[in-house]
């Protein structure tokens, strides 16, 4: 049996080889302690966890910033990255469904499976709108949790940070006090920026736009803006002519002059609309890092609550 | 309206308040008195309101977003994909070509493929998966079959994994996925010469272990029992279509009597948009061609994906596929099936096929080009070859095809494929196929592996 000797020693292989890596440090009090390994899902969500690990925490994201997040390919170099991972933070609601569970299959790590303290599901405890009273497919791709796209209102992205502050501190106790402080910053931070972000749209409250995908609805509700269409006649479903025709009819009775979209939706469709009503597409990506100068969350949010608001006052 | 009976409350108590005050007050600053007394009264009420309005919105919009009750799938992923093909082929016997299991088997319509899928974490250490499917033969009666049944681990210690139970063999990219997955409408000619119409197939343990080195490593070995017709090139009753003899009722004495499945894969992040996988497999076991006769089967793989940084719902996007496998087959002396049964005159002794080694290999390249969301044209090469200087039975005989196609996924719940084959088989001659095929996905979709 030429087999056998090859099994025994892929077996102990496999017990001798990993051992040094996962043996505890000898002394208690190690002088450089190894930075916290974090895995976001999306950028956004990375960039958060930048601003509450600091120093602490070295932080990955799995998708692209330009990339639409509902499809990730489940590439192998993400199994290796989740085996090494201390810490996954994911949006949940469904937004990850077609890649993250094979990834985790095959990562094999328990430190990041659900209900450990190194998972985090954003979405947990975030108050979740469009949650739908009955799961039908007919309607499109509708998330049975709800729209997961809430990481653009920065009041929900509060409660995302408190969660990411509470499961890191958990993980990495001796670092807590510092978590705490950067929530705390970063906290101030934002309401600050809050507040001049609804200054700067408060004369558009109410003001209708359009969208590609229903992936604004949180941005409208937090700045009191009327999403009146969108390019999708139902979520994740291609734009119909049909549809069109009715998304442009509603968009010229309403005078909406801004169409927003992502980096990846389709621009061309955006621009054929935009021409007929003569609205503007808006470049408006919800991830960091997708364009120019908006690499943390807050230039991102900058970013689009700017050009939001460029657009909207140059309409009137 | 509450909020309403405690504003209305709040201002009675306020007047009544300010009433007795003013009554016990005699002097001339009684008047100011009350008026601030009043004012400030009255703005405790408007932050009040204002508090109280908040509340009520802040209600209104939770009701609205309740959490629905799950109706089910809360401890378990169910889910139905059902498969129609529907087409037309030159050649009247379908099933000579098409020789997948879940192919298209007739001219006209064929449900090949009808899978009911269940799966969910068991508890924290396992997680167990099954596959039952169901077929309709060519004279629509039903067939099922347990495809496959397994847990998983998730919480061994040193990134090892074992999967135990009955499971599809990983031995290169194509023989684990189930037809969902495929590119094309039907398996590939080296599938089905060197696996059979079901694939590589069976019953037993899998130990994988992914390596602690920088980039995706996982090494992997599966111990599975030999027989059965999805272990086509081991013991298996119809391996007379691969030798020519009759197949010997084999026994297993001990663990060399056993498959033996082990696999390397690695992947290589290439740049920021292309991803390369490469394989290596191997399948050994006993054969019952003779009582000690074994077969080697070895596979390369590889894939390689661009896909757009921009990408929207996974397109625009380009991949190649491509699987090279040759078996030795290690046959017997024995007595060919047909001369066994042929008449021959009384005293004769059978004639015996010598002992040899059956050589086969075959390979298969397919491009899937996936144009604009959800539209995404295929082209697939192939062939399968037997080694001219041994026995080469009908099956082994060599053939190429060649299968251009258009897919398109209304969602990722539906699916519309047309497919045309151009098939050369040796000594039989060409044939022209057009497949449609359709299929649809009910519960669950499980997330895609790479």
């Amino acid at each position: 049996m030429k087999i056998l000797p090859l099994f025994q020693i892929l077996v102990a292989a496999a017990i001798a080889a990993p051992v040094p890596i996962t043996a505890p440090p000898a002394s208690p009090a190690p002088p450089a302690r190894a930075k916290l390994s974090v895995v976001a899902t999306t950028p956004d969500l990375a960039s958060l966890a930048r601003e509450i690990g600091g120093d602490a925490v070295d932080v990955k994201a799995l998708a692209k910033p330009t990339e639409d997040p509902h499809f990730v390919d489940a590439k192998p170099s993400h199994i290796v990255t989740l085996n090494r991972a201390d810490v996954l933070i994911d949006g949940g609601a469904e937004l990850e469904l077609g890649w993250l569970p094979a990834l985790l299959e095959s990562a094999r790590n328990d430190k990041i499976a659900a209900g450990s303290p190194g998972r985090i599901s954003a979405s947990a405890g975030v108050q979740m709108m469009e949650v739908p009273s009955t799961f039908d497919r007919a309607k499109g791709d509708v998330h049975s949790l709800g729209n997961p796209h809430f990481l653009v209102d920065p009041v929900r992205v509060k409660l995302v940070i408190a969660q990411i502050t509470e499961h890191l501190s958990l993980v990495d106790p001796q670092s807590a006090p510092m978590f705490a402080a950067n929530r705390k910053k970063f906290e101030a931070a934002l309401d600050l920026k809050l507040a001049e972000w609804q200054k700067l749209l408060a004369p558009y409250k109410g003001a209708k736009i359009a969208t590609y995908h229903k992936d604004f609805v949180y941005l409208a509700e937090r700045f009191g803006l009327n999403i009146v269409e969108e390019l999708e006649p139902k979520p994740g479903i291609a734009p119909s002519p049909a549809h069109l025709a009715k998304v442009i009819g509603t968009m010229k009775s309403n005078n909406v002059k801004v169409i927003l979209v992502q980096p990846f939706q389709n621009r061309k469709t955006a621009e054929t609309v935009a021409r007929q009503t003569d609205a503007t597409v808006l470049d408006m990506p919800e991830q960091p890092g997708a364009t120019k100068n908006t690499d943390s969350y807050i230039a991102m949010m900058d970013n689009l609550v700017g050009t939001l608001a460029k657009a909207l006052g140059g309409a009137k | 309206m509450r909020p309403n009976h405690l504003v209305a409350t709040i201002v009675a108590a306020a007047v009544l308040t300010s009433t007795s005050v003013g009554a016990q007050q005699a002097s001339d600053t009684t008047a100011r008195r009350q008026q601030r007394a009043l004012d400030s009264l009255a703005t405790a009420l408007r932050t009040l309101q204002a508090r109280m309005d908040s509340l009520e919105h802040a209600r209104a919009s939770a009701s609205t977003a309740a959490a629905p009750v799950r109706t089910s799938g809360a401890y378990m992923n169910v889910s139905f994909v059902g498969l129609t093909d529907f087409g037309w082929s030159s050649t009247p016997d379908v099933e000579s070509l098409q020789k997948g299991d879940h192919d298209p088997k007739v001219r006209g319509f064929s449900h090949r493929n009808a899978e009911l899928s269940l799966d969910g974490a068991v508890d924290p250490y396992f997680k167990g998966v099954t596959n039952i499917v169901y077929k309709l033969d060519n004279n629509g009666e039903t067939s099922v079959e347990l495809e496959e049944m397994f847990v998983l681990t998730t919480a061994l210690p040193a990134n090892l994994q074992l999967k135990v139970g009955q499971f599809f063999a990983e031995f290169g990219r194509q023989n684990p996925q189930h037809p969902h997955s495929w590119g094309f409408a039907d398996q590939p000619l080296v599938l089905n010469r060197m696996f059979g119409p079901d694939g590589l197939r069976s019953q037993g343990v899998r130990l994988s272990w992914l390596l602690p080195t920088d980039f995706y490593t996982e090494a992997s070995l599966a111990v599975l029992n030999s027989s059965g017709g999805a272990a086509s090139s081991f013991r298996s009753e119809e391996s007379g279509l691969i030798h020519g003899g009759a197949a010997l009722d084999r026994q297993v004495k001990d663990l060399g009597d056993m498959l033996y499945v082990p696999r390397v894969a690695t992947s290589f992040e290439l740049n920021d948009t292309q991803t390369l996988v490469l394989g290596a497999s191997g399948a050994f076991g006993p054969n019952n061609s003779g009582v000690n006769t074994s077969t080697k089967i070895y596979g390369g793989d590889l894939y390689w994906k661009w896909k757009s940084t921009h990408a929207d719902q996974g397109f625009p996007f380009v991949s190649v596929q491509s699987e090279y496998i040759f078996r030795h087959y290690d046959a017997a002396k024995r007595p060919a099936v047909e001369d066994l049964e042929a008449p021959r005159p009384p005293g004769t002794a059978v004639p015996q096929l010598a002992a040899q080694t059956l050589k086969d290999d075959g390979a298969y390249a397919q491009i899937l080009w996936g144009i604009q969301p959800r539209i995404v044209a295929g082209f697939r090469g192939e062939f399968a070859h037997a080694d001219k200087s041994t026995f080469v039975s009908a099956d082994r005989a060599d053939r190429t095809r060649w299968s251009p196609n258009l897919t398109w996924y209304p969602t990722e719940f539906s699916k519309f494929r047309v497919q045309y084959n151009f098939d050369h088989r040796t000594g039989i001659g060409e044939d022209h196929s057009l497949w449609f095929q359709f299929e649809f996905l009910l519960g669950a979709h499980a997330a895609h592996k790479f």
